[in-house]
């Protein structure tokens, strides 16, 4: 077992390495063509526009020396090594402690998101493929389309005016409650919904046109009794590794729903950091995605081959 | 087969609303005229105007152009990238491949949008970062999709026969490849597409894309945002636009696997 699966492990590796290094080299290309003196600019973000003067220029210059060095590139390599991301030019804090603050926000809306795509999509799936080309199957395949088809922020933006504008329902914006994190959560949620339905819907197309489908119920198993002895299982591992793969389409749209929420997470923060030329934030919040899409593939892989063991054999 | 021909035919709507507009109305989608605020549709302005006066038929003809253009210039790039690494990848496999595919599915784990975002601070315009960004995380579907058809085809006594005749690589391609290539490229040529028009929009959205005055889909929905009671008609025109690409796109692409 724990051999099988050194390889494709060995592989996330390699992978989390290579994402490093293509997230330090687009860091210092951002560095050098920034336009502008650097240190003025973050002079602007940390005393305020109308207070950037020479002196305050040549005080931000001692404290953090001058960012687009080359030097700069490789200190923060070997800064991984220990751990250490450096530290924010507009705030002076560390960057792994504003990022561990803000991920909690974000994991939880993520969590929130894969939930509700869960309960919506995979049980859907489910009927639909159990009778393909009824009258269920088709309206679930057009609604998937359609929702595959809607770009997250105009779902946000129609859950806002419709839910909370239009009924009153619930707040548009804020953090910290749980009403508050139902139409950021379903928006994600939607959206990969739309592709775990599809996919489960024809893992249990095809399952139904197998051999061993056929001889369950042969043997006088009820369709109910197939599915849950056999049919679960052989569903969960493409469903299993499409949540994973989707995970960067995830993280994609929490940059994108963060903003249109006011969510105070990692999305929210790259926007800011985007704004303010604050390169070790943007590089330290695209060093935590990146990598936690290698994790959470690498968690997938193992699950995928504790669900279907055969896989080792092949 | 139905679904591709709506497809077709709302996408080439959408085309020459875009691109015929323009010759047959004069108005300038920049200037504003505030006595016009809001006016809704009307004889001389076909989809009204917006809160400062300017004339949204233009606006939204100037913002689809921009969204069509880039998407057009970054879907013939992220093919040509896609296309021949995946060839190289296939073709000589060793270690060559292997790289290769280790750096596509490093690519993949940054989000299309953060690269995007990063990819404006460094070049000085936004449609050019669009167009790198876009293109530096689209091309591995490309790639992935044409290592594994091109792999298959490889090893066929065709493709082995036309080597043993002493046909070079581009002929080979070319006559035995790429046919074989181009019908699998389709659906994933028209979602790329997609990704590109809904990527500008929801940079728009969240004002991180092109700046005002600039007419773009994403920042017209935000800035007649505020108006949606007043002007209800003016705020679905580009969410309307939006949607009916997207979807036209999305109808190519399923009508081309089915």
């Amino acid at each position: 077992m724990i051999a099988t699966l050194a390889r494709p492990l060995g592989w996330r590796l390699a992978q989390a390495w290579m994402v490093a290094i293509l997230v330090g080299v687009l860091s210092f290309l951002m560095m050098s063509a920034l336009p502008g003196d650097m240190i003025f600019r973050i002079a602007a973000a940390r005393f305020g526009y109308d207070n950037v003067t020479a002196e305050n220029a040549e005080l931000v210059r001692a404290q953090i020396g001058d960012p687009s060095d080359l030097s700069a590139f490789f200190d923060w390599i070997a800064g991984l090594f220990r751990g250490d991301l450096g530290r924010s030019l507009v705030t002076g804090e560390a960057v792994s402690a504003e990022i561990a603050h803000q991920l909690g926000a974000t994991a939880q809306l993520a969590g929130i998101a894969i939930v509700l795509s869960l309960v919506i999509g995979p049980p859907l799936g489910l009927l639909a493929g159990l009778r393909p080309g009824s009258v269920l199957d088709r309206a679930t395949v057009l609604m998937a389309s359609v929702f595959k088809a809607t770009p997250q922020f105009l779902l946000g933006l129609v859950l806002i005016v419709a839910v909370s504008i239009g009924m009153g329902l619930l707040p548009a914006a804020g953090h910290g409650e749980l009403r508050h994190m139902i139409l950021p959560g379903l928006t994600l949620a939607l959206g990969l919904a739309a592709n775990t339905t599809r996919i489960t819907r024809e893992a249990v197309v095809q399952a139904r046109g197998s051999d061993w489908w056929r001889f369950a119920r042969w043997k006088g198993m009820t369709e109910p009794q197939v599915v849950r002895r056999h049919g679960l299982r052989h569903v969960a591992v493409p469903v299993l590794t499409l949540i994973a793969a989707q995970f960067v389409a995830l993280m994609e749209g929490v940059v994108v729903v963060e903003t249109i929420f006011g969510w105070p997470g990692i999305g929210h923060a790259l926007v800011h950091a985007v704004f303010h030329r604050d390169v070790p934030m943007v590089q330290g919040t695209a060093l935590v995605m990146g990598l936690a899409f290698v994790l959470v593939n690498a968690l997938a892989d193992v699950a995928a081959r504790l669900l279907d063991p055969r896989e080792a054999t092949r | 087969m139905t679904g591709r021909l709506a497809g077709t035919v709302i996408f080439a709507a959408v085309l020459s609303f875009a691109f015929g507009l323009p010759l047959i109305s004069g108005a300038d989608p920049v200037s504003q005229s505030l006595m016009k605020s809001l006016q809704p549709p009307s004889a001389d302005g076909w989809l009204g105007y917006d809160h400062l006066g300017r004339s949204m038929s233009a606006r939204m003809a100037a913002a689809l152009r921009l969204s069509l253009s880039i998407a057009l210039v970054t879907l013939v790039t992220t093919a040509l990238i896609g296309v021949a690494l995946g060839a190289l990848a296939s073709w000589r496999g060793g270690w060559i491949d292997r790289a290769l595919v280790l750096f596509a599915d490093s690519v993949v784990a940054l989000p299309a949008l953060l690269i995007v975002l990063i990819a404006g601070l460094i070049l000085p315009n936004q449609p050019l970062a669009f167009w790198a960004g876009l293109s530096a995380t689209l091309w591995v579907e490309i790639f992935r999709l044409t290592r594994a058809t091109i792999r298959s085809q490889i090893a066929s006594p065709a493709v082995e026969a036309a080597q043993l005749l002493g046909f070079g690589p581009l002929y080979i391609f070319r006559t035995h490849l790429w046919p074989e290539l181009a019908p699998v490229l389709r659906a994933t040529l028209a979602l790329t597409f997609a990704a590109v028009v809904m990527g500008i929009a929801a940079l728009g959205f969240v004002s991180v894309g092109v700046r005002a005055p600039t007419p773009e889909l994403g920042l017209m929905m935000v800035e007649l945002l505020p108006y949606w009671r007043e002007a209800p008609w003016a705020l679905l025109q580009p969410v309307i636009a939006t949607l009916a690409t997207l979807l036209a796109l999305t109808l190519i692409a399923g009508g081309a696997k089915a």
